[in-house]
């Protein structure tokens, strides 16, 4: 590592400020940290359309998993004159993907950063109304966003006429009733309008036609807590915190049997082994590193030849898989890979909808097939049917990208652990001692 | 117009189409599930995956839903494409993995387009070794049955349900692989459309209930096109027989009329056709019930056995000299003809007994209303739309007509219409195309276009308008030409004040109307109130002046109103069937023929009592009624073909002359069609001109040289010589089974098959195969496409007009400048009487309507009976404050009803629901009735 590199892994926009003690940064403790600069900044001296631009050039890209530009979504809300109104912001803090829990982490320390970083969208977007759409489990972080929420509208960064800049930003929290489908744009657009929590089909995008049929824009938790650093330090400061093409940090997470589970903000770019070995501590004693997930539960395995990959938005694609939430699950040498399967497939087929046919009949007839090999009640044409079945749950065959996203785990975890899958057919048990 | 390649072929299609329309369109197989012609795209079941490419280098393509890809210019798919075959068979083994094998048993069986969609794929082969999921069943009332286990997911049933017919209890309940569709408990399905759920489900979780008491393949149906009795609209329907009894009725598409779907009354109210009462043999009265003192019976008691006690049956042979003797000793006949009956009986009827003795069968109220009606569409300037046209209308104003009780369909093409304003506008600024119905109503949301109701009472198409009035009819009028002069300054002032919201519902409706590009306005007899028409034809012309697009659609009160008035001749005036009452009275008639009419509802009480005091009163009829158990004895009665049982013409509100056929022979063996009767006593007569009556076609083109105004009806289908190739159209379908057998149990030999000399159909299972015209369609059924479904291979293109021409011949037709001026005659304020409320008649879609009423299924649904009074009056009257029941007291007949206190009901307004309800007889409303408490009225009694 040289020492740009080690530089850049001082820098910690994100977490640097949060509390030793784990408790949310009030809004003084924020504001000494320099919140609300950002947002005090935009409206009094930037157009949205500026701040826009800002984004557009830092680089940003969403950090839910799709990795999707966001000054570039942002654009193409209709604005000017004749344009719909109202327009709408989410937040999308319907954390489920399995093994992530990085926007848990920004919530519960530094709420005000997410309330900024929506401030700062819907300025930019010339939305009037802001939702934050949170995950129902997350009663911690509901309590740190309700007082930095309280806090916000005493200072007049939200509510009528923002900082007498008159620009006006009503904000509220929704907490979800709980379905991962809710983490899907149009899903949470549809959950928070008290619908079912289907997807929608686009186009039309939520820019055009999103909450209630009106420009919305949803963003990640932890891309909305980028933007106040980005306009408060400009988009060249941002680009310059990455080791790669993406601007800015990442958290970066990792469970399993490693040393030190948990999370960390890093250079984007940082390698998949410098987070396994250098800030999880490697793997447990006893345990010998088999493969892992990249970013939770919906991308496709990597194993020991994929570690010196860079974790950014491109790198992993020749290897097949993607980088996801950036949150890794990683699996070990006394975990049965058919059972991790189980676990995966049953967390999908559950979480289906239940609107598109190969999502909502394909997912359990896989887990059906998992748990009749785990049983050792498997046939050899099971492995061909899973196949099969990952195949054809490809996108664009399904509604939505949950299917395909099993589909990533599953057709990835039988090429590298085939061999596992083929035993438990042939000695009929699964050959992994309970532990 | 766009290019699009298939399979590597060009064609030439419409641009704002999807690529399934497109393929199925072209005729192509291409198989679906949640996509339904008239609810469009949602992308659900992923059924009719094809392969697109990008262009001609493009080999690799991508799999992609027809149903969501628009037909933009250059658009390549293929359908035969491997793996978009190999897609479309995995969907089809999904579905299979739960669906249950349960086909024999199944009454979806034979018609399922799940059975049909897995042979297209070629999906045979089971997999998988795992357990169905499977779940409870409700019970959702007498008319739909709910088998969820065989439920594939695709949605269609809610997304008809409530998103397109406006339902609340029917849901989507879990989620994965648990989804249930159903209501939040057991109970009745609250939806008058609820049974298009057995034609929209594409497999057999929902069927038709009535249909299972007696159960019948549809390939063992005897089948032929007809229109449904039970409102005026002329719904078109393909009723089905086995055995003599009539065991479903199914929509019949027609793009101009019905379209996809029609109510439950129409589906389900034909049971009274297999009535054990029905009448099957000719007879005479026993005169049980002496004349001069006539009850009001209950309608247990009028369809009771013991009124056919001590008749005398006439014979073979007897009857045709006994109406000729009847006939020739007559010193003076009238003839009082029915909305309800054919335009050829009613024609023959006038011919039996001569024009100035005809008497159209109309209550007087009624006959001024209908011929205004009738008046006002063919002599105004404005154009009376079809259904099809109101669904697309973008402003619409209801002026007194409760529309979704006495025209159901209607109802629900104004549901439609309420969309078309906000749908326009999200395809224009959003570029969202009109198929895409999930995002059209997500960007939607529950934005309306403006819909405006004034009505006497809270209906259920309140809940989506954008303005409801209720009052007095005359205040609804009122309402109607303030409208009509906010439009127009050349409409006629109206005096008098306004409430403030009656001010407010007329600017709004004015200005919504002025700015609509197709305005509708829509009224009907239903308020029974002329100054309610004449305001809806002020709206309407005043409109008319700036917008040539405006329309004016009148509800007519039954399935043949508006062809009785096109051919009513001078009966048609302001007294009505009073007309024939006076001619009996003053001794210039003896003797009365009834043509299927009961005179109960036609005139008060007294008046009935005079007319069938008449010498001798022939009736012609289905079922014993109240004028037939009022018979004094020797009077004769005949059974008269009920519809499935005969064919004939009727006239829609539309002013569209549709034919309906025999689809069978009733069981008795003499029963015949009320014309038929008419025609053979003609002949036995030997009137002039008799001898050129015998077919169908000859009293057609007779009624029309006499009556040129429903000249046209002849062209409403082929005649009766029409062939195909030399052939006629068979009623029983191609795999129709047991005709050897079907009467071993009466007779070994098989009988010959009944001849239709009337009409082009066969009673049989020889004829022609392929498709014949559209009003010759018997059944909808297409190689590979067994189900309902089949009616896309019968359009010229999908969800457009059957080939050929969608069925009917419109009679009313606006000739440019109307003849008729603005009305002038603006009644005033409506003014609450001290010791009177005017009753007006409240309608319910199940029960104002009496031979789907006697229907056992639409029976059970039937509210009970009660009166309507505003809260504040039903307090008033203060002995009523702690009584339920009120006495309804018209002077020469009274009633004991429930009181239901409304809040929405106007001041000095009672209303009787639901009108026409068994026991309601001798009372034509609206009309002044006194209301006491009846414990009062005892009192009094016991004073005096």
């Amino acid at each position: 590592m040289d020492n740009r590199t080690e530089k850049k892994r001082e820098q910690k926009p994100l977490t640097g400020s949060f509390r030793a003690d784990g408790k949310p940064l009030d809004i003084f403790e924020y504001e000494q940290a320099g919140g609300y600069e950002a947002l005090r900044k935009a409206v009094k001296s930037m157009t949205p359309r500026d701040v826009q631009e800002e984004v557009k050039s830092s680089n940003l890209r969403g950090r839910g998993g799709a990795g999707f530009p966001t000054g570039q979504k942002w654009s193409f809300v209709p604005t000017g004159e004749g344009a719909p109104i109202p327009r709408y912001i989410a937040a999308n803090a319907d954390e489920m993907e399995p093994g992530t829990f990085k926007d848990r982490i920004l919530m519960e320390n530094s709420p005000h950063m997410l309330i900024e970083g929506m401030a700062l969208a819907a300025y930019a977007t010339g939305a009037e109304h802001a939702y934050i759409f949170l995950r129902g489990e997350y009663v911690t972080a509901a309590r740190a966003l309700e007082g930095a929420l309280a806090q916000a509208y005493e200072k007049n960064y939200l509510g009528k006429n923002v900082l007498g800049s008159g620009f006006s930003l009503e904000m509220h929290l929704h907490l979800s009733a709980g379905r991962y489908m809710c983490g899907e744009e149009t899903g949470l657009l549809n959950s928070l309008e008290g619908k079912r929590a289907m997807p929608r089909a686009k186009p039309p995008y939520p820019q055009v036609s999103g909450f209630m049929g009106k420009p919305t824009v949803v963003n990640n938790v932890e891309t909305l807590c980028n933007v106040p650093h980005i306009i408060r330090n400009g988009a060249a400061w941002f680009k310059s915190l990455s080791l790669g093409q993406d601007g800015g940090t990442k958290i970066y997470g990792a469970s399993g049997r490693v040393k030190r589970p948990g999370a960390w903000e890093l250079p984007m770019g940082t390698t998949i082994r410098e987070i396994l070995e250098v800030h999880a501590g490697g793997m447990r004693d006893g345990y010998k590193f088999r493969g892992l997930i990249p970013g939770g539960a919906s991308t496709e395995f990597l194993i020991e030849e994929h570690l010196d990959l860079a974790m950014d938005f491109d790198s992993l694609q020749p290897a097949g898989s993607r980088m996801g939430t950036g949150t890794m699950i990683i699996l070990d040498d006394r975990t049965c890979p058919v059972g991790m399967q189980i676990s995966l497939q049953s967390f999908f087929a559950r979480e289906s909808c239940g609107w598109c046919t190969p999502c909502r009949e394909g997912l359990p007839w896989i887990v059906h097939t998992l748990n009749s090999i785990e049983d050792g009640k498997g046939e050899m044409e099971d492995m061909d049917l899973l196949l099969d079945q990952a195949r054809l749950l490809a996108p664009g065959h399904t509604f939505c990208a949950l299917a395909p996203g099993a589909a990533e785990p599953l057709m990835s975890g039988v090429k590298y652990f085939r061999e596992d899958f083929e035993r438990h057919i042939r000695e009929k048990r699964c050959p992994w001692p309970m532990e | 117009m766009v290019t699009v390649y298939i399979d590597g072929k060009p064609y030439q299609v419409k641009a704002e189409r999807n690529m399934l329309d497109v393929c199925l369109s072209l005729g192509m197989d291409l198989p679906y599930f949640c996509w339904h012609p008239a609810m469009h795209s949602v992308g659900a079941c992923r059924q009719c995956a094809v392969k697109q490419f990008r262009d001609e280098n493009d080999k690799k393509g991508k799999i992609v839903m027809a149903c969501m890809t628009p037909a933009a210019e250059g658009t390549r798919i293929s359908l035969k494409d491997p793996e978009a075959m190999e897609f479309r068979a995995s969907v089809i083994e999904w579905l299979m993995l739960n669906h249950p094998h349960d086909c024999p048993v199944c009454d979806e069986g034979g018609e399922c387009h799940l059975q049909d969609m897995t042979v297209m794929t070629g999906h045979a082969y089971r997999r998988t070794r795992f357990k169905k999921r499977t779940h409870k069943n409700q019970y959702l009332g007498p008319l739909v049955n709910h088998e969820m286990n065989r439920c594939i997911q695709c949605y269609r049933c809610v997304r008809f349900y409530n998103d397109y017919a406006g339902g609340r209890d029917l849901g989507v309940f879990g989620a994965h692989d648990n989804v249930y569709f159903g209501r939040h408990e057991d109970g009745v399905l609250e939806s008058e459309f609820s049974g298009n759920l057995v034609e929209v489900c594409p497999t057999g979780v929902f069927t038709d209930r009535v249909l299972k008491k007696q159960y019948t393949r549809k390939w063992d149906l005897q089948t032929a096109p007809s229109i449904c009795v039970h409102c005026s609209m002329g719904c078109n329907i393909i009723p089905g027989e086995r055995y003599g009894t009539l065991r479903r009725i199914r929509n019949r598409y027609n793009g101009e009329v019905n379209g996809y779907f029609i109510c439950d009354r129409g589906r389900y109210g034909f049971e009274f056709i297999n009535s054990p009462e029905r009448i099957g043999e000719p007879y005479l009265s026993s005169g049980d019930v002496p004349s001069g003192d006539i009850l009001l019976l209950s309608g247990k008691e009028a369809g009771d056995a013991k009124i056919l006690k001590g008749r005398k049956i006439l014979k073979e042979g007897e009857v045709l000299p006994h109406l000729r003797a009847v006939i020739g000793g007559a010193k003076g006949i009238i003839g009082i003809g029915s909305p309800r009956a054919s335009l050829e009986a009613n024609y023959l009827l006038g011919r039996l007994v001569g024009p100035e003795n005809f008497h159209p069968g109309f209550s007087a109220a009624e006959s001024v209303l209908v011929r205004q009606m009738v008046s006002i569409l063919s002599d105004g300037p404005v154009r009376t739309p079809s259904l099809k046209e109101m669904a697309h209308a973008d402003a619409v104003l209801v002026l007194g007509e409760d529309i979704p009780n006495t025209a159901p369909i209607l109802g629900l093409a104004l549901r439609q219409a309420v969309r078309q304003k906000p749908m326009e506008r999200v395809i224009r600024e959003m570029k969202i195309p009109q198929w895409h119905d999930y995002a059209i109503r997500d960007a939607m949301q529950e934005e309306r276009g403006p819909l405006f109701m004034a009505t006497a009472a809270g209906g259920r198409l309140d809940g989506i308008a954008a303005g409801v009035f209720h009052a007095a009819p005359d205040d609804i009028a009122r309402l109607g030409f303030r409208v009509a002069r906010a439009l127009s300054p050349n409409a006629p002032p109206i005096e008098g004040s306004f409430t403030e919201d009656a001010l407010s519902f007329a600017d709004r409706a004015a200005k919504a109307l002025r700015e609509a590009k197709r305005p509708l306005v829509v009224s009907g007899t239903g308020a029974g109130s002329l100054a309610v028409l004449q305001a809806a034809a002020n709206v309407a012309r005043a409109l008319w002046e700036g917008n040539r697009n405006a329309a004016l659609s009148l509800v007519a009160p039954e399935c043949n109103s508006v062809g009785l008035a096109l051919i009513g001749g001078p009966g048609i005036n302001n007294m009505g069937i009073k007309d024939a009452v006076k001619a009996v009275a003053e001794g210039r008639a003896d003797t009365v023929i009834i043509l299927e009419n009961d005179v109960f509802d036609r005139l008060d009480l007294p008046d009935v009592q005079a007319l069938l005091r008449a010498r001798q009163v022939v009736v012609l009829d289905h079922l014993p009624n109240h004028t037939i158990s009022s018979l004094h004895a020797g009077c004769v009665v005949l059974p008269a073909a009920a519809f499935a049982q005969g064919s004939g013409t009727l006239v829609s509100s539309e002013g569209r002359a549709q034919r309906f056929y025999k689809v069978f022979n009733a069981p008795s063996g003499r029963t015949a069609e009320s014309w038929r009767w008419l025609r053979d006593l003609l002949v036995d007569l030997g009137r002039p001109g008799s001898e050129s009556l015998f077919s169908l076609d000859e009293v057609l083109s007779a009624m029309g040289r006499e009556f040129p105004a429903v000249r046209g009806a002849v062209e409403a289908a082929p005649a009766a010589d029409y062939r195909i190739e030399g052939m006629k159209v068979p009623r029983q379908p191609h795999r129709y089974s047991g005709r050897t057998a079907i009467r071993a149990d009466i007779d070994v030999h098989e009988p010959k098959p009944h001849e239709d000399a009337d009409t082009p159909l066969s009673f049989s299972m020889e004829g022609f195969e392929g498709q014949p015209p559209a009003p010759l369609t018997s059944r909808f059924w297409a190689p590979g496409w067994n189900s309902v479904q089949s009616v896309n291979k019968f359009q010229s293109e999908v969800g457009g007009p059957l080939r050929g021409v969608d069925p009917g011949r419109r009679l009313i037709e606006v000739t440019g400048m109307g003849r008729v001026s603005y009305f002038t005659d603006i009644p005033g304020p409506f003014t609450p009487r001290a010791d009177e409320f005017l009753v007006v008649p409240l309608y319910h879609v199940f029960g104002s309507e009496r031979l789907s009423a006697m229907s056992p299924g639409i029976g059970e649904l039937v509210p009970p009976p009660h009166v309507v009074l505003n809260k504040t009056d039903a307090e008033s009257i203060k002995a009523l404050s702690d009584m339920k029941e009120a006495r309804i007291d018209f002077g020469f007949a009274s009633f004991r009803l429930q009181v239901r206190p409304d809040p929405l009901m106007p001041r000095g307004v009672a209303g009787l629901f639901p009108y026409g309800f068994p026991g309601l007889h001798g009372v034509v409303l609206p009309a002044w009735g006194k209301i006491t408490a009846p414990e009062n009225a005892r009192r009094e009694k016991e004073e005096k």
